[in-house]
């Protein structure tokens, strides 16, 4: 009623000053000009508040001007303009209602308005209503980030005004949703907000949960005992149950002043020092005070004779918990509307946790290709073959390195990654190739003395990649195209490059059954690792087999070393990670067979991601627990998930 | 002990002939007694190096004889230092925060010493709170029984399970190489007990003792002397007679000596427990003279490289054993320390530091290809030789 | 007459294939055996059973006067219950002494405590000496036996079999790769060695299963074929078939 007096006067005022024009934007500024001027952000809202619900269309602009801060008052008239700044440091205005220009003038003849920050946030919010409806999409997007962000009950009507007139499908899909969002908390309809809550019941979005959660947000009320409070009660509490402990229930005493506070041990040890004289406290020497009995002995005569506050004793706190009541009370008065959020947080929450299962089976899934795509190459040389070759992480370390090389050289991540694998393969298959050659034919047969001469190869490689490399981690970088994640929904997603190596195990996988099963060389390997006498004997040159197998091994090492790099730090010491695990997975499947070290790697990356799950701070802990699992479970099948049986099995 | 054992081995009799003055000349020429030409901190190597060797024996002895390839004793090892270094830290803390709290105006309580104690201790890892691990820490007695129990124990348990499954071979092997993974990467979280990678530091001070290091290292050089004299013999005794006979068949043919009608894996199980048992005093001698015991020592890499001295001194000898780890160990951190001359080849420098590891894992190549049976085999080449010149 | 071992009704399969199919055999406590059949008849994998190496699917192998079932005992436990098993390959402890191969085999307490604080006594090494004599090696006491010939390694094993002093002898081919000089002897050895025990030979040859004349088991497709002495096995006509083929 004032404000519409005022608006009264102005315009009355302005119809002397300029009877041939209406200038209904700057009358109602003028009508606020008092509020306008003091600038202050506690005052500032009806001023606001009668900018915007003037409806006028200019609005947005003056409203943007000032935010700004290109809204200038004319000293003389006291108008308020916008204003650009001229070359020649004067001051182009500008009307706000008909957008006609009132001339250039001097910096001192006008004032600028200079809101602050928090009264610019203001004018934003109050932008917001008119970017609903904007014309550029950007504009309009914008408004509904700023809505989500940081909602309040006033943007609800505008947003609802603005649904019906909205184009983009996008945004009316955005618009919707924001809009249930807003109404379960701010709709002055309570059967609306429920409604609006069941709805979207069991929805996955995280705003869905951040909307619902603070609805159920509690605070603790205490009452006298017999009394209830007068509120939306979510539960009573009563001290000395599980979650609400007799001693914060005193707290809480103490901080609402109702129950005089401890005293603590070093409120004590202050007193008892404070009141020594001639050596002695409390009627004791102070030598004496070396136990806690002595002191508060000492700190209870203190207490009688007056120099101390008296400690709170069991039956202190007793008494002051039976005089009172503990209440969780909703901060939201309405109950149904607690009721239902509760219950749909609840739907929403048992349907987080099954997609976060499905989101750790993926996991699982992703560490296990790892495991097998590191592994695999051991279950040629060291299933198939029989050869412990404790180089291999060293050779996939190789393999990774030849990918950094690459792209050294190769600036295109795709090109270089195209490049690297083939040339990865070559280099660790003519190190397998050397290896075999110098070291490991010697040895056939001698599966201890292969291992040590392999730690010692192993040994020498990582250094001299230290040598050249460095310590420090190299990068391995993916091509863009494998960068993000597919998100199946707000919990699930799977990162593309993870996706990737599972499609590389699994092609590796199809690769080792081809080679073993149809191809020539396959036949002549397991031919040669059963009987070698016999093979030779049927003209198979042995030597030329082992040989090309173990480098075949030894290659897809390599090949690994590069899809591993992608994800993890490419060191000299990578290799060193991944070795004890892929014996691990080869020995728990079942050596000789690739089926087995496929469940191998299942189980083991399942059961440490299972781990993980349950004690998720700590991947240290879940792969020593996954190393115990491993010795247990071998005592039951010591040959593997996967195991040969018979006279075949050897002994 | 009789007679009969030391005239039967007289390489036992002349090793710790060698050993006692090797002491002997050590300690003359050492700064905490004598003329000073051994620094105090050689005088620490060379105790080090004569731990290294005692476990080295218990490795010749598990390895060598019994044919086990373990790749866990030095996490024994690790363990046995744990357990006496909670000992040493706890008790320094101790008088070093009686002696600050003493300075209060109100005589110091014992739940005061306490919590300040574990302020001092566990401040490192974001916490105040006594695990329960260090129950006994203050006692002295229990955890030096620890030092022999916990590797024991661990050895017991884990061996019992992989000899019953009769876990054999190279399999055994990434078996024990896997429990020292899992024991490192235990040791390595915050929520260990154990400090963490911060691990026990500051093992060298023993609480109470006032004397200069000099003397102290002294102190742990003949301890750790003669704890490798009494494992020597301890170790010759245990392969000389028909326990000795029966680990070698294990080692050369376990399925016939099981259809002898003995339980090999009993047999097993003893000497990897009590090799376990011998890591664990070696450790505990060893963390003191090094001053600071952490995860990363316990970690796989280093049971390798005790597999690697012992079979380059030559396995299946016990002064094989301890002639490779003394030599090897010692020209090691000779290398690595810094003080072996850069060979200048005009257009590289060839930088020990850099390059000891490979030469070292080259050489390993070499000993199991060319001389598996490693320096000892030269030695016994040499002596043969002699005897044949002489008759 | 009593029996010693009682094994019937066992089979057993590896991966579907019946290596041994509804077994049953028994011998006396003091009886010389041997058991003949052509290549993957199941000789090796019956004794196998017996010795507790390989588990059968089904069937009982009971032992000794108190019907032991010997199913799911250890190794070491059956040898300590008194069967002895000599391999094809002649297996002793190569770089070992003759009198410490023999040492270990002595029928002692064979527990690891026992064994770190044995010490060999007089009569011990008089019995290892006796031993040594009746199986030629007495001047070879204290050579590596690694160094030996291949069959006076096999002589030391049977010795190291006499020394467990078992009530059951198995033994798997031990003329295979002897000059017929050490064959004679070999014989000698084993029908010596049946006088206080039961004995079981396996062999191919049948010049050597005729010296040491005693009764014969022929087994085929793992079950028995025939019994009986040699002379009456080889007249069976299903014997014959097996050998020669039909």
């Amino acid at each position: 009623m004032k404000n519409f007096l005022l608006v009264v006067l102005a315009a009355l005022l302005l119809t002397n000053a300029a009877p041939a024009q209406t200038n209904p934007v700057q009358d109602v500024l003028q009508s606020q000009r008092a509020l306008i001027e003091k600038s202050s952000r506690r005052s500032i809202g009806p001023a606001i508040d009668a900018i915007v619900s003037s409806g006028l269309p200019q609005m947005q602009e003056v409203l943007e001007a000032w935010r700004a801060k290109d809204m200038w008052q004319r000293k003389s008239d006291g108008f308020f303009f916008a204003a650009k700044k001229n070359s020649d440091g004067t001051y182009a205005l500008q009307s706000f209602d008909s957008g006609a220009s009132v001339g250039d003038f001097a910096k001192s003849d006008l004032k600028q308005l200079k809101p602050n920050s928090g009264i610019r946030a203001m004018i934003a919010t109050a932008l917001v209503q008119f970017q609903l409806t904007d014309p550029d999409i950007s504009k309009r997007s914008e408004a509904l980030d700023s809505i989500a962000r940081d909602s309040e009950a006033a943007l609800l009507a505008p947003l609802r005004a603005s649904i019906a007139a909205e184009t983009d499908p996008d945004l009316l899909v955005r618009k919707i949703r924001l809009n249930h969002l807003m109404t379960m908390t701010y709709d002055a309809d309570t059967a609306s907000r429920v409604e609006a809550i069941n709805n979207m019941a069991g929805d996955l979005g995280v705003d869905y949960r951040g909307t619902l959660n603070p609805l159920l947000s509690t605070k603790i009320e205490i009452t006298d005992i017999g009394d209830v409070p007068d509120a939306n009660i979510a539960t009573d509490l009563r001290p000395g149950t599980e979650n609400f402990s007799r001693q914060t229930a005193y707290e809480i005493l103490v901080a609402a002043q109702l129950a005089p506070p401890e005293v603590t041990v070093d409120a004590r040890d202050a007193a008892l020092e404070a009141n020594i004289v001639a050596g002695r406290v409390g009627g004791l020497p102070v030598a004496q005070l070396s136990t806690e009995i002595k002191r508060n002995a000492a700190y209870d005569t203190l207490v009688t004779d007056g120099l101390a506050a008296p400690r709170i004793t069991a039956t202190d706190i007793d008494e002051s918990l039976a005089k009172h009541r503990f209440f969780e009370v909703y901060a939201e008065p309405s109950a149904e509307v607690t009721t239902a959020a509760k219950a749909a947080l609840a739907k929403s929450q048992s349907r987080v946790a099954v997609s976060q299962a499905v989101d750790l089976g993926l996991d699982a899934l992703s560490l296990a290709s790892i495991y097998f795509l590191a592994a695999i190459g051991l279950a040629i040389t060291f299933g198939v073959m029989g050869v412990i070759n404790m180089a291999h992480g060293e050779f996939i370390m190789l393999g990774a390195y030849t990918g950094y090389v690459v792209q050294l050289f190769i600036p295109n991540h795709t090109l270089s990654i195209l490049v690297a694998v083939p040339l990865a393969f070559a280099v660790t298959f003519a190190a397998g190739v050397a290896l075999e050659r110098l070291v490991i034919r010697w040895l056939y047969h001698r599966p201890l003395e292969t291992l040590l001469a392999t730690f010692g190869v192993s040994i020498a490689l990582q250094q001299l990649a230290k040598n050249i490399f460095g310590t420090q981690a190299r990068p391995l970088t993916s091509p863009a195209w494998l960068d993000g994640a597919w998100a199946i929904n707000d919990v699930i997603a799977i990162s593309y490059i993870r996706i990737a190596i599972f499609i590389l195990a699994l092609l590796f996988f199809c690769l080792f059954l081809f080679i073993m099963k149809r191809t020539r060389l396959g036949l002549e390997t397991r031919a040669a690792t059963q009987n070698p006498r016999m093979a030779a004997s049927m003209g198979i040159n042995t030597d030329r087999v082992n040989m090309l197998t173990f480098g075949l091994g030894s290659g897809i090492a390599g090949i690994a070393g590069v899809a591993i790099g992608l994800f993890a730090k490419v060191t000299s010491e990578m290799g060193g990670d991944y070795i004890v695990q892929s014996f691990m997975t080869v020995v728990v499947g079942g050596v000789g067979n690739i089926w087995g070290t496929l469940a191998g790697a299942m189980m083991i990356g399942g059961f440490q991601k299972g781990v993980e799950w349950l004690n998720p701070s700590n991947t240290l802990a879940a792969q020593t627990y996954m190393i115990i699992f491993i010795i247990i479970f071998i005592q039951f099948r010591p040959r593997g998930i996967i195991a040969l049986k018979g006279r075949a099995a050897g002994d | 002990m009789n007679r009969s054992f030391i005239a039967r081995n007289p390489s036992v009799l002349v090793f710790l002939a060698l050993l006692g003055l090797f002491t002997l000349v050590v300690s003359v020429l050492s700064e905490g007694f004598g003329v000073g030409l051994i620094s105090t901190s050689f005088v620490k190597t060379l105790g080090k190096t004569l731990c290294l060797c005692l476990i080295a024996v218990a490795m010749d002895l598990i390895w060598g004889y019994a044919g086990i390839l373990s790749l866990g004793h030095f996490a024994f090892f690790g363990l046995g230092g744990y357990m006496v270094g909670m000992w040493l830290m706890y008790e320094r803390t101790r008088q070093i925060v009686v002696n600050s709290l003493a300075e209060g105006v109100l005589p110091p309580t014992p739940e005061e010493i306490q919590a300040a104690i574990g302020n001092q201790i566990f401040g490192v890892v974001g916490s105040s709170e006594f695990p329960l691990i260090w129950f006994f820490a203050d006692s002295l007695v229990l955890q030096l029984a620890f030092v022999v129990l916990v590797p024991g124990v661990l050895a017991l348990v884990f061996g019992w399970l992989a000899f019953r499954s009769r876990v054999t071979g190279v399999y055994l092997s990434i078996l024990t190489q896997a429990m020292t993974l899992g024991l490192s990467l235990y040791l390595f979280q915050n929520a260990s007990g154990l400090r963490g990678n911060n691990g026990l530091s500051g093992l060298q001070n023993l609480p109470g003792v006032t004397a200069p290091q000099s003397a102290v290292s002294l102190w742990f050089f003949w301890a750790s002397a003669l704890a490798l004299g009494l494992g020597y013999l301890l170790v010759a005794w245990v392969v000389s007679g028909k326990f000795g006979s029966v680990i070698r068949g294990i080692r050369d043919n376990e399925a016939r000596v099981r259809f002898l009608g003995y339980s090999v894996e009993s047999y097993k199980l003893a000497v990897f427990t009590l090799t376990a048992c011998i890591a664990g005093i070696a450790g505990a001698l060893y963390y003191p003279q090094a001053g600071i015991i952490n995860p990363a020592e316990v970690a796989p890499i280093a049971s390798i490289y005790l597999a690697v001295w012992v079979a380059i001194g030559g396995r299946g000898r016990l002064y094989g054993a301890v002639i490779g780890t003394a030599f090897v160990s010692l020209v090691s951190s000779w290398f690595t320390g810094g003080q072996a001359p850069d060979v200048n080849l005009g257009f590289y420098t060839i930088k020990w530091v850099d390059w000891w590891l490979i030469l070292l894992g080259l050489s390993f190549v070499f000993v199991t290809l060319y001389a598996p049976r490693g320096m000892s085999g030269l030695i016994d080449l040499l002596v043969r030789k002699s005897r044949g010149e002489d008759t | 007459m009593s029996t010693l071992l009682e094994v019937s009704g066992v089979t057993v399969s590896f991966d579907g294939f019946r290596a041994i199919n509804n077994l049953s055999f028994q011998i006396g406590p003091a009886e010389m055996r041997a058991v003949i059949g052509p290549n993957g008849a199941g000789k090796t994998t019956f004794m196998d059973i017996v010795t507790g190496k390989t588990r059968p699917d089904e069937g009982h192998v009971l032992w000794g006067e108190k019907s032991i079932s010997l199913i799911g005992m250890s190794e070491a436990k059956i040898v300590r219950a008194g069967i002895g098993r000599k391999f094809q390959k002649p297996t002793v402890f190569e770089e070992q002494t003759v009198q410490e191969n023999l040492l270990m085999a002595l029928r002692k307490d064979r527990g690891p405590l026992a064994v770190l604080i044995y010490k060999p006594s007089k009569a011990d090494l008089e019995h290892v000496v006796k031993l040594a004599e009746e199986i030629g090696l007495a001047d070879a006491l204290l050579r590596i036996s690694g160094e030996m010939s291949h069959g006076q390694k096999q002589w030391l094993e049977i010795g190291m079999l006499l020394a467990q002093d078992p009530r059951l002898l198995l033994v798997d081919e031990p003329a295979a790769g002897m000059t017929p000089a050490e064959r004679e002897k070999t014989t000698a050895i084993l029908v010596e060695a049946a006088k206080t025990r039961a004995v079981v030979v396996v062999e191919h040859d049948m010049e050597f299963v005729r010296r040491l004349n005693c009764k014969v088991t022929v087994l085929h497709g793992g079950a028995v074929l025939a019994e009986g002495s040699l002379d009456h096995v080889t007249k069976n006509q299903d014997v014959i078939d097996v050998y020669l083929g039909r």
